[in-house]
């Protein structure tokens, strides 16, 4: 059975490049980056590459940015570390009610133990924030903004520029996951206005286990991960070289596919994706905010289909695609992005995501429409 | 008659607890040549995190199930069914026990999730079988017509969980194991080198693996008001916690001292009173069952038996009268202990005819 992956929004498939720079932290410079002798010489040399590579990437400079252990981590420390450090100033928080559950579950806790208080802002029914709510809940005592660059599930993309505008004007702090965003579009922390950003290095081809956190200079952070004074305090732990080496040649690498046009390319197939099934089928909603959305994903939902037996029989014939968010562990639950878009059990119950990336062609697109195709008029029979 | 089942080559879906039962249907199916696809449900959490992990469907389970399935070479699907689960078993299991009954959530369960919802995702996935790991046979008539009987291991014979099973979910239904004893399906279990084959068998109820059922029940809101200990002239002979700690015929945990043995004759929850009597008064032979189904209506003049609990023969039945609501049996000797909310089964000989739920006792 040929496979087709079509789930980039999880995570991609790890580049040969990225692991043939990655090996040699394994193999040779294994040493402690942090170590004062020739073995932790070496790999603190890497580090230093790949934190400039990965800072390129999203236009900052390298000694602002400290690596995590992924996306969620990076989402949570940007929030604990704010809240703490400013905590003379305020506990309010304002967030939206369709992040990743990395903000939305420590948003929660700094609630339960923090005394936070948290508004989560809605979005109507393509999933758009509107700017006025966020300036309706902004008060004096609001220390930070999180909103996402793109959404996961629908591939929206917010205007953070706007929202970091609004924000500041009340002297609040801006924080923006953009795990996956990252290598999508072309990000710019200055152009954004943002203070704080996270990001991941699996989303781009690169290894599991390794994120970074970009703080802007000056911005009060009170560290969470405290030991070896590792990242200059901010994030202590002995490095994940290998990691962080993959995170940068990763890095490079999504830079050089931004420059060369491919963010079009993928818009096309997926744009070919859609207009393929839904000249074949009726019943079609696309969820999310087709003006504004990452260029590789669609969030569609078939009329009278149960998405979870679609996403199973795809995958009976290797075709990965998923319902949404993939990390409740292999099982499929309710997504609250598309219960946050107030849509309807019939619809909700339907929708899946398709996001694509490199592994993906022309070829396969087709292939992919044919199966959707056949696979949903089988499921409509069942039920007709 | 011949048995129910996938043919090599055919795709059929393998309901698996984890459990070495399941493994090993999924493991014979596989062996056969069948293209499996293993589901396991995720349907109840224990909301402390230190609870019990016993039992089936706990997360060792599941990790168990995925285990044998990557062995196999198979998929294998968690689906999440914890909400239908506690509105279709937990909710009424609660709600019963705090009306005086002795619901059987295994019955609800099978009726409610997996031989209608899983039975539905079965058709959805392509596949003309659902195999599950019950010991109980499936035998298919000329015509096509499924026959339930009764598994060939009478002392794990689960047959009595599945008589209100639609005829519509029994004809996708199939049951590897109910030809096989559990002697057998150990050998089996070591030849195929299933990895489950050391786990001991399951519990009763799968959600409550310390088997405390009243503390259970209290925890999750149906706990029943202290009350009297009344015998069958209403005379107070003690005082007891709440009605969700008895069960008809229960002897032990009632506190009376008394000469004679007493037990549980019948719950009064409205008015919170436990009837007690001695042995020779608890016996019925008359019992009221609802929400009847048929899988076969009897022949004329075939000897009837009923169950109703698990453990226990049955017993023979005179006649059985219909009523609006199902059945009104008649039985040929007295039988003890029959407790409302559990599953009353029409067997003749090893095939099971049909399930309902014993009605609550009408207070006379």
């Amino acid at each position: 059975m040929s496979r087709i992956y079509m789930d980039h929004n999880a995570t991609t498939p790890v580049d040969p490049a990225v692991l043939r720079a990655m090996w040699p932290l394994y193999e040779e410079s294994w040493g402690n980056p942090s170590s004062i002798h020739w073995a932790g010489r070496e790999p603190a040399g890497k580090i230093d590459d790949a934190r400039a590579a990965v800072a390129s990437l999203i236009g900052a400079k390298p000694r602002d940015l400290f690596f995590t252990s992924g996306g969620t981590e990076a989402d949570n420390t940007a929030l604990m570390g704010v809240l703490l450090a400013r905590k003379d100033a305020g506990r309010h928080i304002v967030t939206s009610a369709i992040e990743h559950k990395a903000i939305l579950d420590m948003a929660t806790y700094l609630e339960d133990l923090h005394g936070a208080e948290v508004t989560r802002l809605s979005v109507d029914g393509q999933g758009r924030h509107d700017l006025d709510e966020l300036r309706a809940a902004l008060r004096d005592d609001t220390v930070l903004v999180s909103v996402m660059l793109a959404n996961n599930e629908l591939g929206n993309l917010n205007d953070i520029a706007a929202i970091a505008a609004i924000a500041h004007e009340r002297g609040a702090l801006v924080h923006c996951d953009a795990v996956n965003a990252l290598g999508k579009v072309p990000i710019d922390v200055a152009a954004l206005g943002v203070d704080l950003l996270s990001i991941s290095a699996h989303k781009i081809c690169g290894p599991k286990g390794c994120g970074a956190l970009w703080v802007k200079r000056k911005t009060p952070f009170e560290p969470y991960i405290r030991g070896g004074g590792q990242e200059r305090g901010r994030r202590c732990g002995t490095y994940n070289a290998a990691g962080i080496v993959g995170f940068g040649k990763a890095a490079e690498l999504a830079a050089e596919r931004l420059a060369s046009g491919w963010e079009d390319e993928v818009a096309a197939l997926r744009d070919r994706l859609e207009a393929g099934i839904r000249e074949r089928l009726d019943g079609v909603r696309v969820n999310g905010d087709p003006e504004h959305r990452l260029p590789n994903t669609t969030n569609l939902s078939f009329l009278h289909v149960d998405g979870e037996a679609l996403v199973l029989n795809l995958d009976l014939r290797g075709i990965a695609i998923s319902t949404g968010s993939a990390c409740t562990s292999g099982s499929l639950d309710p997504s609250h992005v598309l219960v946050g878009l107030g849509l309807t059990d019939e619809w909700l119950a339907a929708a899946i995501r398709f996001s694509l990336g490199t592994s993906n062609d022309a070829a396969q697109i087709d292939q992919v429409v044919d199966a959707v195709v056949e696979e949903v008029e089988k499921l409509r029979a069942l039920t007709a | 008659m011949r048995e129910a089942g996938p043919e090599p080559g055919e795709r059929v879906v393998v309901a698996m607890s984890g459990g070495v039962d399941s493994s090993v249907v999924a493991a014979l199916l596989h062996e056969r040549g069948c293209e499996v696809v293993g589901i396991t449900l995720s349907l109840w959490e224990d909301p402390d995190p230190d609870g019990p992990d016993g039992g089936c469907c706990t997360p060792s389970d599941i990790l168990d199930a995925r285990r044998v399935c990557r062995d196999l070479d198979v998929p294998h699907y968690l689906l999440n069914y914890r909400d239908p689960f506690r509105e279709a078993v937990i909710e009424p299991f609660v709600a019963a026990y705090a009306r005086g009954e002795t619901p059987n959530p295994c019955v609800n369960c099978n009726d409610h999730l997996k031989f209608d919802r899983l039975v539905q995702r079965t058709r959805e996935l392509g596949a003309r079988w659902l195999a599950t790991g019950h010991y109980a046979r499936l035998h298919r008539d000329e015509d096509g017509t499924p026959r339930l009987l009764a598994g060939v291991d009478r002392g794990k014979d689960q047959s009595y969980f599945l008589g209100g099973t639609p005829p519509s979910s029994l004809a996708m239904l199939c049951m590897p194991l109910g030809g096989l004893t559990k002697a057998q399906v150990r050998d089996e279990a070591e030849r195929l080198a299933v990895r489950t084959r050391h786990k001991p068998d399951s519990q009763d109820i799968c959600f409550i693996p310390d088997g405390d059922v009243a503390g259970f029940v209290a925890r999750h809101g149906g706990a029943g008001d202290p009350g009297a200990i009344v015998d069958e002239d209403g005379r107070e002979l003690g005082r007891h916690g709440g009605v969700h700690s008895f069960t008809v015929g229960q002897r032990k945990g009632i506190g009376v001292a008394s000469a004679e043995p007493l037990y549980v004759r019948r719950i009064d929850a409205a008015r919170a009173r436990l009837v007690v009597a001695t042995a020779d008064r608890l016996s019925a032979t008359e019992v009221e069952v609802g929400d009847w189904s048929w899988l076969r209506r009897p022949l004329p003049d075939e000897q009837l038996t009923l169950k109703v609990r698990y453990r226990g023969t049955g017993s023979a039945v005179a006649s059985v009268d219909d009523t609006p609501d199902g059945l009104l049996i008649h039985l040929a000797a007295p039988a003890r202990s029959v407790a409302p909310g559990q599953a009353a089964v029409l067997y003749a000989g090893d095939e099971v005819l049909g399930g309902g739920t014993i009605a609550p006792v009408r207070t006379r």
